[in-house]
């Protein structure tokens, strides 16, 4: 990963497409800093510089959206990064069996990263899969009606798998998922 | 024994093409939304008014009256928002429509627009769904290229352009000012009311904030008529809602009931009953930000916007946390108030700075760490934000603190017991000194 931001010209028209979809270019800030997470892995200063420069509000003012909304990263994240809920639902069935586990196996505390730099975890308020409790979010991917075995096996196959879990705002898709678990709900 | 509700949202579901625009339209959609384009504007709003249909979002308030808001002349434009921020602890149903029926989300959006003279929509859908953001923003391309969005809709004079926005992670989003906020690229905020949104909302320009799901109903409403509608379920809230059940029940999930089903038969007879033979204790009945009733409360209580409301509390978003007697209420409610903790926007002082503090004595409370007093400071606190803030997010993140507190003191006092007996006093200042108490 680069630190500097640089598109080929699909990215670009991409971006240009972005920009035109609300009747003021300033609504794409937010899609745009998603899109410059998704280069750098996490929004430095130029990504902010850029955000700014191509909506056309001052930096701070984008600096404003990076610090009040939490899916932008303000530091590196893992490659696979795990977000297990804590809200009621899921606390009620057992979501902290799910956290010990991944701090277990992984050995590092909510909001640090792996060492080498593959997982990072984090406890996360409820992310609306109440009734398949409890849950998890790696990357952009839900899985639900975990226990200790079943997260243990994901990760294993992720590990094996190295799958794409991310959403990507430039490709506008996302990614193949894991084998064995499907993208959609178990609702 | 389940007892047979009407489908009006769940008809097709089990269909896995569903989203596919073809399929869709073989089962009957796009019609309603044909036959609303021969209809006049005011004719429409008029329908949903008949209909009685009350906001599935949390305030209940009748679609039809909201609609008729918006100015029937004016030189600026109308938009219309799809509310799709779903973030309410418990809720989980439009995430069930936008992946599983996102042409019925479409469908219902284009009638409303038509309703409103809207000429442009958005639907806002929380950032952490990203697979019903795909499922949902596929269909709009679809319906594009087939013609059901863009110029001319299907060779009518009507256009509308639809687009589909992720947040990013922040539950106030779901606060109808706060989304206009953040979807015009700022910090979500709540904006001060007045002015209102169908006078100066998005842009400035007059819009209306609908659910998800209130929307996805709108197309039966026009196809089978507001008076069909209103004879579902009880009068004073009439239809089926998409009831979503979790925490310690056998068959959590989501179910399509019609309003004014009793509370306790939804949990035995849907939900399957409380897992391990256990004894029911409490239950969130809509969403987190209602107030709690307790076993007995729940007695002769029916789920619909009027008689949960005799009962002291609310329907919310449709969202049902059952709560069974091995429950600590003190680790319950201490894990609300880190959510509230959380998710303040931290724009008003009570709502930032008494969250936070509640938090900090429901943690030493449930540690066994409380003080004699702190069950009063907790109600003196509370008294301080509710009323105080300038959007509803401090005025019903109280309610659960207060009911919990209120319904269950026993467990806090004995636990407030504890602490004053297994302390000596030079550690509780110590702990004072550590709160900023002191």
């Amino acid at each position: 990963m680069t630190e500097t931001l640089s598109f080929t010209d699909i990215e670009k028209g991409r971006i240009e497409e972005i920009k035109s979809l609300y009747p003021d270019k300033r609504s794409a800030a937010m899609p745009l800093l998603f899109v410059a997470q998704e280069k750098l892995g996490h929004i430095t200063d130029s990504a902010i510089e850029w955000v700014s420069e191509e909506v056309g509000l001052s930096p701070v003012h984008v600096r404003e959206l990076v610090t009040f909304y939490t899916m932008y990263y303000q530091k590196p994240v893992g490659k696979y990064h795990i977000q297990v809920c804590r809200t009621l639902s899921c606390a009620l069935l057992g979501s902290k069996e799910i956290t010990e586990y991944v701090h277990n196996r992984l050995g590092i505390l909510s909001n640090e990263v792996s060492e080498d730099g593959n997982w990072s975890f984090e406890q996360v308020e409820c992310l609306g899969s109440c009734g398949t409790a409890p849950m998890c979010e790696i990357n952009d991917v839900y899985f639900e009606n975990l226990t200790p075995e079943k997260i243990g096996e994901i990760m294993d196959a992720i590990e094996k798998e190295k799958p794409d879990l991310r959403y990507s705002t430039l490709k506008d898709k996302i990614g193949e998922g894991l084998a064995n678990y499907p993208k959609s709900s178990n609702l | 024994m389940t007892t047979e509700h009407h489908k009006v949202l769940s008809a097709n579901l089990d269909n896995e093409n569903l989203h596919q625009l073809d399929t869709y339209i073989s089962l009957g959609g796009f019609e309603a939304f044909k036959k609303a384009l021969k209809m006049e504007p005011a004719q429409i709003i008029e329908e949903v008014k008949k209909s009685g249909l009350r906001g599935r979002g949390g305030a209940c308030f009748p679609t039809g009256v909201k609609w008729s808001f918006m100015p029937t002349n004016s030189d600026k434009e109308s938009y219309l928002i799809n509310n799709a921020d779903e973030s309410e602890p418990g809720t989980y149903k439009d995430r069930l429509l936008m992946e599983r029926n996102p042409m019925l989300v479409i469908e219902g959006m284009l009638i409303a627009s038509l309703a409103m003279k809207a000429v442009h929509s958005f639907i806002y859908v929380r950032g952490e769904y990203a697979f019903p953001y795909e499922r949902t923003k596929d269909a709009i391309k679809e319906c594009y290229e087939r013609g059901y969005l863009g110029k001319n809709i299907q060779g009518s004079n009507f256009s509308h352009e639809m687009t589909i926005h992720r947040g990013a992670g922040a539950y106030i989003c779901g606060e109808e000012t706060a989304l206009m906020e953040s979807l015009e690229g700022k910090k979500g905020q709540p904006r001060l009311k007045p002015p209102f949104p169908a006078g100066y909302g998005l842009y400035g320009k007059h819009t209306t904030i609908n659910n998800c799901e209130t929307l996805a109903t709108v197309p039966w409403i026009i196809q089978n008529g507001g008076e069909a509608y209103s004879k579902i379920g009880v009068e004073s809230c009439p239809g089926t809602h998409l009831m979503c059940i979790s925490g310690h029940v056998n068959k959590p999930g989501i179910y399509e009931i019609d309003m004014g089903y009793p509370i306790l038969d939804f949990i035995e007879n849907e939900a399957g009953g409380i897992r391990n033979g256990n004894k029911l204790k409490a239950v969130v009945p809509g969403g987190s930000s209602t107030v709690v009733l307790t076993a007995e409360d729940c007695k002769g209580v029916n789920i619909d916007a009027e008689s949960l409301k005799a009962a002291g509390s609310a329907m919310g978003s449709s969202a049902m946390i059952v709560m069974d007697d091995t429950t600590d209420m003190t680790e319950a409610v201490l894990n609300l108030s880190h959510f509230y903790s959380h998710e303040s926007c931290g724009q008003c002082t009570p709502c930032r700075e008494g969250g936070h503090w509640i938090e900090k004595i429901f943690a030493r409370i449930a540690k066994c760490e409380g003080q004699e007093t702190d069950l009063e400071l907790i109600e003196k606190v509370c008294g301080q934000i509710g009323g105080h803030t300038i959007c509803a997010f401090g005025d019903t993140m109280i309610l659960p603190y207060l009911s919990i507190i209120e319904k269950f003191k026993d467990e806090f006092v004995a636990k407030i017991k504890k602490s004053n007996s297994s302390k000596s006093l030079l550690d509780r200042r110590a702990l004072n000194f550590e709160l900023g108490a002191h």
